[in-house]
Order: C-alpha cells, then sequence, then structure tokens
C-alpha cells in the first residue's frame, strides 16, 4: 500500500471536480482526482448541453455569469471548443401564465446582465418562423447557448491532467476522514491518499461523503431522458427551452437534434437508467408539432443519465460546516453543465483564499440542518415540469 | 445507369412511380429499394460528405437506404414495398 | 396455467417459427412480431409477389427446409398472434414496445424469445460506401426476393460459407461472376475434411459450390486483402493483394462479407448478461443448452444468440420453445430435448470446423490505412479512432464512442462495430474482449418523431 501526499484532493471526476483541478493547479497546488469510473461519464458527460443562464434562480445568476466568461475561452482553456455555440436560449411561453412568468423573471434580473429580450407571439413568429404551435411569446438570451457535453467534460478532466493534475480514473473512494495531520482517503486501487483539503464533487454519488462528516444532505436522483434525431437541415437557430418545462431541443452542427422534457426510469441498481417508452414518444410527438422541420424525422437514438438532485433545486457549494479543509460542491439538480466551470474556480478560490468573490451563501450545505421541517416535502417534484440540464 | 439487373421476375405487373420528379415504373413485388435501383444509380447522399449512397445490406439493418417521399415522410427503401404512385427523392429539402 | 402464459417472440425466422410451433402445440398463444412482411427470415425469406422460379431456384439444397417452415408458420396462422412489419424498438422488464404502421403498442409477456438472427459481419475498406457494394447477405437478398443481380459484372469478396454459396447461387440464376476473393488461404480450405465423418452433406455442397465455379472458369482467389474498391458514383472495379502482389479487375458490384454477427440490442435492453465468444469474435448472450439468459423468461435461440445456422436456428428455436413449458412445469417431450441438444452439440462442434476454413481476417484492421471510413453513418475514418487510442488513452469501446461518434449513427454500429473493436484493441494493444461491448439503445432502430404513442392508439 502506497501513499500519495496532495495539497488538494477531489472526489468525482466531473466538470465541476475536473475545472476545479485546472484552477488549483493554475494556482500552483498539487491536486489528485478520483474518479470510480471514466471522468465526466455520469451528468457532466450525458446531460442535454444547455449553456444557459436564462431561467436560473437568482441566487445562481453571480455564479453563472462568472462562467459565462470562461465558456468563449474553452480553446484556450481545454484546447477544444467543446462545439460550444452562443446561439441564444428562447424560452417560450406556451400560455400568457407563462408570459407572465417570464416577464416577472426578466423583471428580477434586469440588472444581472443577462439582456433578456422579451417577445410577443407575432416577434416570435416574425424571428422564429421554424416554431409552430401555441406559443403566446418568449424570452430570449441572446449570449446564451449550448455545447457537446461528452467532448467537454473528457476535455476537461485531460486539461487538468496536462496541467499536472494527478487524475485516477477506475479510482471509487472507499473511506474518507479527518486525521490530525489531514485528509485520508483509502481507495480499491491499492494507494492510499493523504490531503490538506477534500473537495466533495461526487455529484449524485456525493451523499455518503457529506454523511461521513456529520452533514447528511437529502440529495436525490433524476435520470433525464434524451433523444437524438437524425440529421437534418439547419433549422433550429437557437437552444430553446419552455417556462415549465415538457421540452427543449437544440440542433448541433452536424445536424441532429436533441430533444428533453422527460425522464427515464431507474434500473434495480439505481445508479443506471434507462429511456421509458411512453414518455419518450410523448416528447418525440411534442418536438413534432413544435417544430415542423422535424415532423417526419428519425429519432436514431435515446440516452439516459443519472444526475443529482436537491429539493430547492439549488447545489450545495461551500466549506463544510463540520469539518475543516473539507469543501462541497455537487447536487445541481440538472443544471449544472453551464455553471460547472465557475465552480471549479469558486472552489479554488475557497482553498487558496479563504474565500471566493462570488457569492455563494445560498448554497451553503447547513441550508438544510437550519430549515430542517420539511425540507424532503418536494423530493418527488412533477418531473414534467422541470427542465433539465439546460 | 442502373444498379441492379433483373434476372428474373421482368413479366410481372407493372408499378408506376415517381423518383426525383421522373416518372418510372417498377414491378410488383419490388421494395423501394430493388424498384429505384434497377433504373438509377444511388437512393441517398451522406449529410456530411455529400458522397453517394445505395443501401449496403437490404435487410434493414445498416440504414443506408432511407429515401424521402415528397411530403417528407422517410422510408427505409430495401423493407418498403413499392406502391403504385410513390413520390420518391434522394434527396431531403435542404439537402445540397 | 397455460392460460396466463403470454410469450412474445421476437422473429419469424427459422427459430422464431420453430419455438411458436412448439408453444401452440401446448396450446399457448404466442405473439410473433418480425420486421419482414412474410415470415422465414432472412435465409427462408419469401417472395413478396410469387414469379416463376421454384423454391429449388430460391433456396436450392434447401428448398425443403425452407417450403417445410413456411407450410409451419402458415399453418400455425389461428394459433398466433402475428405482426409481421412491425419493430420491437424498447425491451423494459416483462414488456414491449412495438412499431408497427406508424404507431408504438406496449406489449406485456411473460416470456420473451429473442430470436433475432444476424447479419453480415463487415470490415471496411477503402471505397466501401461507392453504390454497388452490398453485403454478401444483401446481394442474396437482391436475388432471392427480387430477382435481381447487385449488377452486371460481380466480384464477390471476403470469408465464410456464404462467400461460395451466394457465388454459386449468382452462377445458377446466369449473373456473371468476374471472381471470387477469398480472404482465407487455400490451406485453411482443408479443415473441411475434419467435418465430413459429422456433416458430410454439407462439407460435399460446399465443395461442390467451389468446384463449379472452378469449372465454369470464376477466377478463385484466395489469401486476398482488399486494397480499394475503384469508382466514384458507382463501383468500377476493385484492386487487392495476393501474396504481395497487387492485382485489380473490372467489375460494377462487390459483394463482401465476412460471416455473420448477432443481433444482439433486444437482449441487452433486456438486461441479458453477455460472454465473449472467442470464436464469434464477438459478444453474444449468455444461455444454457435450452436458450435460456440470464434473464428469468428471456431466452435466445438462433444466430442472434451466436452464429450457427439456420438448421441451428430451428433446432434452437424449438429447444426455447420446451424451455418455456418446462420453466412453467407443463409437460414436454424429454426425448425431443435430448435429441435437440445432441443435435445442437454436434452443430456447434462443426462450427469450430468452418471457422477453422473460413477464417475471420485478424489482421485486417491493424493494416487499415487511416482515411477509410470506419463508421458510414457518421463518417468517421479509422483515424480518429487510432487518434482517440493514442492521444486520450481509450482503451474501451463505449469511450471511443463517446468521444468520436462511431457507432452513434442510424445503425447503431451494426455495420461499424467490429471494426471499431478490431482497430482500438489493434491500437491500445488489448485484447478484442478487453475493449469491450458497444451498448445497445433504444430505440433500436429509428422511429419517426411523429410516431402515434400508446395513449392516442384507443
Amino acid at each position: 500500500m502506497s501513499t500519495l501526499a496532495t495539497d488538494v484532493a477531489i472526489i468525482g471526476g466531473g466538470l465541476v471536480g475536473t475545472s476545479a483541478a485546472l484552477a488549483l493547479r493554475r494556482s500552483g497546488l498539487s491536486v489528485v482526482v478520483l474518479d470510480k469510473g471514466y471522468c465526466g461519464a455520469q451528468a457532466s458527460g450525458v446531460n442535454y448541453g444547455g449553456v444557459r443562464r436564462q431561467g436560473r434562480p437568482l441566487a445562481q445568476i453571480p455564479l453563472s455569469q462568472r462562467a459565462h466568461a470562461i465558456w468563449p475561452r474553452l480553446k484556450e482553456l481545454i484546447g477544444i471548443d467543446g462545439e460550444f455555440l452562443r446561439s441564444g436560449h428562447l424560452k417560450l411561453a406556451r400560455t400568457e401564465a407563462e408570459m407572465a412568468a417570464l416577464e416577472t423573471y426578466a423583471a428580477r434580473v434586469a440588472d444581472l446582465g443577462l439582456d433578456l429580450e422579451l417577445m410577443g407571439h407575432n416577434g416570435l413568429r416574425e424571428r422564429y418562423p421554424w416554431i409552430a404551435g401555441h406559443v403566446a411569446g418568449a424570452s430570449l438570451c441572446p449570449g446564451d447557448g449550448h455545447a457537446n457535453p461528452r467532448l467537454v467534460s473528457a476535455a476537461f478532466a485531460r486539461a487538468a491532467e496536462r496541467a499536472g493534475a494527478h487524475v485516477m480514473e477506475h479510482t471509487p473512494v472507499h473511506h474518507v476522514e479527518r486525521m490530525p495531520d489531514g485528509f485520508h482517503l483509502s481507495t480499491g486501487a491499492g494507494i492510499d491518499i493523504k490531503a490538506r483539503h477534500v473537495v466533495n464533487s461526487a455529484g449524485a454519488w456525493a451523499a455518503p461523503f457529506a454523511a461521513a462528516f456529520g452533514e447528511p444532505v437529502p440529495l436525490g436522483r433524476i435520470y433525464p431522458c434524451l433523444i437524438v434525431t437524425e440529421p437534418v437541415a439547419p433549422a433550429m437557430t437557437v437552444n430553446i427551452g419552455a417556462e415549465g418545462g415538457g421540452i427543449y431541443a437544440r440542433q448541433v452542427e452536424r445536424g441532429n437534434c436533441i430533444v428533453g422534457g422527460v425522464r427515464g426510469a431507474p434500473l434495480p441498481d439505481a445508479d443506471f437508467s434507462r429511456p421509458v417508452g411512453a414518455p419518450a414518444i410523448s416528447v418525440m410527438n411534442r418536438a413534432a408539432k413544435l417544430f415542423p422541420a422535424l415532423r417526419h424525422a428519425h429519432a436514431i437514438r435515446f440516452w439516459t443519465g443519472t444526475e443529482g438532485d436537491m429539493p430547492d433545486r439549488n447545489p450545495v457549494i461551500g466549506f463544510s460546516a463540520t469539518t475543516p479543509g473539507l469543501i462541497h460542491a455537487f447536487g445541481f439538480s440538472g443544471a449544472g453543465f453551464q455553471i460547472a466551470p465557475g465552480v471549479g474556480e469558486v472552489v479554488a478560490d475557497l482553498i487558496r483564499d479563504g474565500r471566493s468573490t462570488t457569492p455563494i451563501d445560498a448554497f451553503a450545505i447547513d441550508r438544510f440542518v437550519r430549515t430542517n421541517e420539511g425540507s424532503g416535502a418536494d423530493l418527488m417534484t412533477e418531473p414534467q415540469q422541470r427542465e433539465t440540464s439546460q | 445507369m442502373a444498379l441492379l439487373k433483373r434476372l428474373a421476375r421482368r413479366d410481372l405487373a407493372i408499378i408506376p412511380f415517381t423518383l426525383d420528379g421522373v416518372p418510372r415504373e417498377g414491378r410488383a413485388g419490388d421494395t423501394i429499394l430493388t424498384a429505384a435501383l434497377t433504373l438509377t444509380e444511388q437512393l441517398r447522399h451522406s449529410e456530411f460528405s455529400g458522397g453517394p449512397r445505395a443501401g449496403f445490406c437490404q435487410m434493414g439493418a445498416c440504414q443506408d437506404c432511407w429515401v424521402v417521399t415528397a411530403d417528407g415522410r422517410r422510408l427505409r427503401a430495401c423493407t418498403t414495398l413499392l406502391v403504385p404512385g410513390m413520390d420518391l427523392r434522394t434527396r431531403p429539402e435542404g439537402q445540397s | 396455467m397455460s392460460k396466463k402464459l403470454r410469450p412474445l417472440i421476437v422473429g419469424a425466422g427459422p427459430a422464431g417459427i420453430r419455438a411458436a410451433e412448439v408453444l401452440a402445440n401446448a396450446g399457448i398463444r404466442p405473439l410473433v412480431v418480425d420486421e419482414a412482411p412474410l415470415g422465414g427470415g432472412q435465409i427462408y425469406r419469401q417472395r413478396f409477389v410469387p414469379d416463376e422460379r421454384t423454391p429449388r431456384d430460391l433456396y436450392g439444397s434447401e428448398a425443403s427446409k425452407a417450403t417445410a417452415l413456411h407450410q409451419t408458420f402458415a399453418a400455425l396462422a389461428d394459433c398466433i398472434d402475428y405482426r409481421p412489419q412491425a419493430l420491437v424498438w424498447n425491451i423494459g422488464p416483462t414488456v414491449a414496445d412495438i412499431a408497427v404502421d406508424g404507431r408504438s403498442r406496449r406489449a406485456d409477456f411473460t416470456h420473451l424469445v429473442l430470436a433475432t438472427g444476424a447479419t453480415d459481419r463487415v470490415l471496411p475498406f477503402d471505397g466501401w460506401t461507392i453504390p454497388g457494394v452490398f453485403t454478401l447477405g444483401g446481394a442474396q437478398v437482391a436475388l432471392k426476393s427480387q430477382g435481381c443481380a447487385i449488377g452486371d459484372s460481380v466480384v464477390f469478396m471476403g470469408t465464410g460459407p456464404l462467400l461460395y454459396l451466394v457465388a454459386w447461387q449468382y452462377l445458377k440464376a446466369g449473373a456473371q461472376v468476374a471472381a471470387v476473393l477469398d480472404t482465407a488461404p487455400f490451406a485453411a480450405k482443408l479443415n473441411l475434411l475434419l467435418g465430413l465423418p459429422s456433416q458430410p452433406g454439407v462439407v460435399l455442397r460446399g465443395i461442390r459450390y467451389a468446384a463449379e465455379l472452378v469449372a465454369r472458369g470464376i477466377p478463385v482467389h484466395y489469401g486476398v486483402a482488399p486494397i480499394r474498391v475503384e469508382g466514384g458514383a458507382r463501383v468500377t472495379g476493385i484492386a487487392w493483394r495476393e501474396a504481395g502482389k497487387e492485382s485489380r479487375l473490372a467489375c460494377d458490384a462487390v459483394g463482401f462479407g465476412l460471416g455473420l454477427r448477432s443481433e444482439t440490442q433486444l437482449a441487452d435492453l433486456a438486461g441479458c448478461h453477455f460472454i465473449f465468444d472467442e470464436r464469434d469474435r464477438a459478444w453474444r448472450p449468455e444461455r444454457d443448452a435450452a436458450g435460456r439468459t440470464s434473464v428469468p423468461g428471456v431466452y435466445a435461440a438462433g444466430d442472434g444468440a451466436g452464429v450457427a445456422g439456420a438448421d441451428a436456428a430451428e433446432l434452437a428455436g424449438e429447444r426455447t420453445g420446451w424451455a418455456i413449458l418446462q420453466d412453467a412445469n407443463l409437460p414436454v417431450d424429454t426425448m425431443r430435448i435430448r435429441l435437440l441438444e445432441k443435435k445442437l452439440g454436434a452443430i456447434d462442434r462443426f462450427r469450430s470446423i468452418l471457422e477453422r476454413a473460413f477464417p475471420f481476417p485478424t489482421a485486417w484492421a491493424a493494416g487499415l490505412p487511416d482515411d477509410v471510413v470506419l463508421c458510414r453513418c457518421e463518417e468517421i475514418a479509422v483515424a480518429d479512432a487510432r487518434l482517440a487510442a493514442r492521444q486520450q488513452s481509450v482503451v474501451e469501446i463505449n469511450r471511443l464512442k463517446a468521444l468520436t461518434r462511431i457507432g452513434m449513427g442510424r445503425c447503431q454500429g451494426r455495420m461499424c462495430g467490429t471494426a471499431a473493436a478490431e482497430v482500438l484493441a489493434s491500437s491500445c494493444g488489448r485484447s478484442l474482449e478487453a475493449v469491450g461491448r458497444l451498448r445497445s439503445q433504444a430505440p433500436i432502430k429509428p422511429l419517426p418523431l411523429d410516431l402515434t404513442g400508446e395513449e392516442d392508439a384507443a
């Protein structure tokens, strides 16, 4: 049994963990990233691929803005652009009530730099004639877009590795505890890690690591189901979402459209999930109705993935309330892709400076201790009412 | 020029159809693939290179013989029977 | 008891039909779902419309087997629920999603027989997407079902019994066979003699096909490695290497295949455990001698459960039918079951001999030029797979798919999966088994977005 000593041990090689590793390496700290499988193979790699600020809770906007500055720099940061397209994100309102909700949201974020543009039915028709059906209006966030999660998540891991991080894949952490001389992590790979700091960025698998330090969290799981069409002629010029959920869609440069809005079902081993026929068809039909160009297109592939989900839709980000040197960053509730690179920088700030200039108070882990009563009451939120990963 | 060569079934009933705007004739019992490739050389074009394709496996596995009807529906040529009056295209609208 | 059984049989080829027959004879009414308009499978595929040809013209030496199978299936019509032109596109626990005529329907089942068959196993070569290049199976379908040759001057290339059978069928039908290019050395064929005692009919028929081809002056080359198929809009010729020497031949079509590969997507979605079959160089659902997979109530028979040919498919299909009865504690014919297993064992032993006579070209993938298209659907080059292995340390096939799109297109890796695994294994220095198995995803074949769902079907 050998022991590896490091400044920071990161549990979970998703986008948050690997972008933190990259930022930490730039600050000169030594980093070990541990992943039970391949880095970025879970939520970071199998999400929808929306790079979206619009629609986020207000508390997330500063963090989201910090990430927003990172996305156009991917090439320089990780060596590829990750198929990032600043297409804009268009959120549709199907009813007047939904339109009112979009207007309210736009007013609340007016000073936060999202530059939202509201449009009514006619304006929408004029600008996006490829959208059909009953649409009352929409809100456009021109600076938002979409990217390819498979490529981005893998490239962050490789970039961290190139920057000197020790990336250990297929290395589950069996046990972690804090000793007087720092954290001790034992793995199944015959190697133990000794670290001054630990980052818990284990996504849907993060709760046991938090619980190990006396911080139980109501972390649930969701299983978004995505549908990919055959390549079709360019039609969808903007990343589409809908107020109230039920459908989201984008078209990649190769022509495939990716459509989501429903959930898959977990397998007996809840780490894995699979698409379910009827809901998948219903979202296919929704896409066919909303986008006439796709009416006859074929779905060629479905996929599902496992994402960590918090009852209040906000992630846990920040210092542990019980254990010095421990930092949590998980529970992105189906909306982690865009903000993850920003979270990585914030995690690095916390370790390097003991604080971050980006406000993250709303994401403290002890918010569930403080409001314990009924905190798990809405764990079973109606899946189709919520957007995922946009 | 045709890709496929008929060795039998030449005397079966004629099935009229349209291929890329041109009136054509197939035979009763033809698949779309047979009807088209006994008359022309390709069924579709790659979305990426634009290269011509004419099917490959002829048993519904390779998915390389999808043609488009005039109203935009996709038909897998090797597993779809030719029906009188079919209006088929080897390029979907928007593909150049 | 038997009234409560609702078996679903996927595939109406030799295996599916024989499984249905056993169940129907026991008073059980299976649902038989098949993609084709008519039963018989690929091997005993029926014409859509009768024509001037006799069963002998269509099926040659296997005409009596084909006719018997078709007659059996026709006689079952009142005892089974049969859904032709229907695609089982997803399998969940005890439920299947079936697309038929623009609608998707759910079918609950108590037992599932996967008789999903096989298609040609192929590896890429320069020019393999040019119109006029078809699989050997495709060339055979064109002839049997459609009465067409794939060209005026056809080269057949590859390995496996189908190579000589299809070439011979083309010859008999009056097509011009330009050459047979066997990727295996002639010496490999001597292994066939080992099969003479157990399967003399099969061996002698194979020898006869080759002998007749040679007698009719058709060049047969052994130890061939393709260099390229020439042409742009269509095939104009083929170039190959043989004993270090380059040759070329003008032709306008190429029929090509390297044996068969099982259609295992539904077994994967059903959750069956897979094992690596060294002989097939492929993963297949694990099954016992009766066809039981690792999932209770799910059975696999025929070439979809590991390639063994049409005779074995009939026997294995029948055996799964009996297995369902056994597992439901219904009476069975134990003598018959013993006989079936004995015959299947003999065929399995003969399969090993066939594999030595028609060996898979194991060095092909490593020797592929970088710019050859590996994935036909997404048009991803061999170089991209090698680059992923070299620069991104990819050692697993699903990771290769995630990073390169290989196998992500319409065919879901049916045409490129073998090549992807072979190229990856040779690039990263791991065994074929170690690079793993491409996971299947619903829908197993493309579905229109405007497919009508169950809730609208009422």
